[in-house]
């Protein structure tokens, strides 16, 4: 039970909005501790993890890209050409990122577009423009643009990947069934994730059209 | 043969540029803490393939000492005025090394299996997504530079900048995913297991696939991560109960088993790479601000994939 205190720390920590690096840092010592290491067992364990997945470091290598590009002027360009787009509204804009999102993911195309490299200097300020095309926009309106957007990445990607089957999670499940004794093949694991992905589309894409309807309402009433 | 050190040596390199780039502008409050935290991140990157996992352990708390002690704020972007005139002289060129980047990844993604010197292969198999990115990344510098006549240290001065708004979220992804093995190896995962099968009386088949369900998401909620969940739930409820007891299907309960994770991984703080650190990229004052937005859409899908399974298990 003692192993779990690492789990409350990191609960409260959250809760009471400290600094998340030092929450699971703390965290980190505790339950290695808790687990019966000491604690330069715990720091060895900690920095061998750390190297392991620098990987996850490698995606801010787009920034200087983005970077010089948004200096260039990319968001004033972007805004430019959607305003002369008299059909795209920002649900549109965000509709047909997600489809485009869960497909690409689901042929395998994981890194091909996301957060870092996509989102922030191409369709988050198209899904803005979209929208400041009828008059300024409030700071709130733009942030929850914003969080939309990437939201939809997220979204795209999480219910797109499964469905293609040579990707991390579907190797997992059959990796580990396989170990407890059932033999699967990854497609059928795959066709299992394409409803879900329906789903994902149809519930996601509702509420960007809501989103839409949102806007214009707010647009109305601040006339 | 390129390989993943290879990038993480391109990687550390960059950091280092930041790091240097702070330390240099004489202006900033803090210059030196950001650019001991830059520095330091940047030595993990270069070096901690060969360093003992003491020293990139004490890597690691040197990061979360700086971090807590405040790091330098990222410079001011150019003012709007010059960015739409560069914008209007630009035009749609500004287009072309923005979308060189997924070109590049997709032509390495179909092609990049047949490149060969001699019998080695040029890409290092395992790795070769990331490895294509980083190629895709030195492509589109290039065209940029070339194209828009920027001068050489534009990219690194405007990639700090974006860096630095961001912070120390940015080392946030890789430390939770550490906590991650912290938590395996201490064996946190056993004893929630044990915990919620204890708790809740398996008496039909229904139930003991809304706990598997639900405990997916909670638990990767905990986590941070559906893959440190999945093991745990299947092995606790999953194949014991649904398959075992009742007699569903391992396939069907599994990927959706996984999915239902998936609606936790969009629900919580711990999963950082995709909700705390886009929240920083994008500037929303809000961390939780991309969660926020996504709890609808996750409860909805988790109370759906709970249902497709509940109605699918145990039809063979």
């Amino acid at each position: 039970m003692l192993v779990l205190s690492g789990i409350a720390i990191v609960i409260v920590g959250f809760a009471l909005r400290l600094n998340p690096l030092v929450v699971v840092g703390v965290a980190g010592v505790v339950t290695g501790m808790a687990g019966g290491s000491s604690l330069t067992g715990v720091i060895e364990t900690f920095g061998r993890a750390f190297v392991e997945n620098r990987y996850v470091g490698i995606v801010w290598l787009v920034l200087p890209v983005i970077g010089l590009l948004e200096r260039a002027g990319l968001r004033e360009r972007v805004q430019t050409l959607i305003t002369t787009l008299r059909a795209i509204t920002t649900a549109r804009v965000l509709l047909a990122y997600l489809l485009l999102r869960q497909v690409t993911s689901a042929l395998g195309l994981n890194a091909l577009l996301g957060q870092a490299q996509m989102v922030r200097p191409l369709i988050a300020p198209m899904a803005e423009a979209a929208e400041e095309r009828h008059g300024a926009i409030t700071a709130s309106i733009r942030m929850e643009i914003r969080a939309f957007a990437a939201a939809t990445d997220n979204i795209g990607l999480f219910f797109g990947e499964d469905v293609f089957i040579a990707i991390g999670s579907v190797l997992l499940m059959k990796g580990f069934l396989q170990q407890s004794g059932y033999v699967v093949a990854p497609l059928d694991l795959a066709l299992w994730a394409i409803p879900t992905a329906i789903l994902a589309f149809l519930v996601h894409g509702t509420r960007l059209l809501l989103l839409d309807r949102r806007l214009k309402r707010a647009r109305a009433a601040a006339r | 043969m390129i390989t993943l050190e290879h990038v993480y040596i391109m990687t550390g390199i960059m950091f280092a540029a930041f790091a240097i780039g702070r330390a240099l502008d004489r202006s900033s409050a803090r210059r030196w803490r950001s650019a001991a935290f830059w520095g330091t991140y940047a030595l993990s990157f270069l070096a901690g393939s060969h360093l003992p996992d003491l020293a990139n352990g004490m890597i690691l708390m040197a990061l979360v000492v700086l971090a807590a002690s405040g790091l330098a704020s990222a410079d001011a972007a150019a003012p709007i005025a010059e960015r739409r005139e560069a914008a209007q002289s630009n035009g749609n060129r500004l287009f072309v090394p923005a979308l060189t980047i997924p070109v590049v990844v997709l032509l390495v993604a179909v092609f990049g299996k047949k490149l060969h010197i001699g019998s080695a292969a040029l890409l290092e198999p395992a790795h070769r997504t990331l490895i294509a990115l980083a190629l895709a990344v030195l492509v589109a510098l290039a065209l940029g530079c070339a194209l828009l006549r920027a001068p050489l240290l534009a990219p690194l001065r405007e990639g700090r900048r974006l860096m630095e708004a961001v912070g120390w979220a940015a080392v946030l992804p890789q430390t939770l995913a550490s906590l991650g093995a912290l938590f395996a190896a201490a064996g946190v995962g056993r004893v929630v297991g044990q915990l919620v099968t204890q708790a809740i009386p398996m008496t039909n088949g229904s139930i003991a696939v809304v706990t598997y369900t639900l405990g997916m998401a909670m638990f990767t909620v905990i986590m941070g991560n559906a893959f440190a969940a999945f093991p745990v739930m299947t092995a606790g409820i999953g194949l014991p109960l649904i398959v075992g007891r009742f007699g569903g299907d391992p396939v069907i309960m599994s990927a959706l088993g996984m999915l239902s994770g998936f609606c936790g991984t969009l629900m919580t703080p711990m999963a950082a790479n995709f909700n705390i650190v886009p929240a920083a990229l994008l500037e929303l004052p809000d961390r939780n601000g991309v969660i926020k937005v996504q709890i609808p859409s996750a409860v909805l899908l988790l109370a759906a994939n709970t249902a497709l399974m509940a109605l699918c298990v145990y039809r063979r």
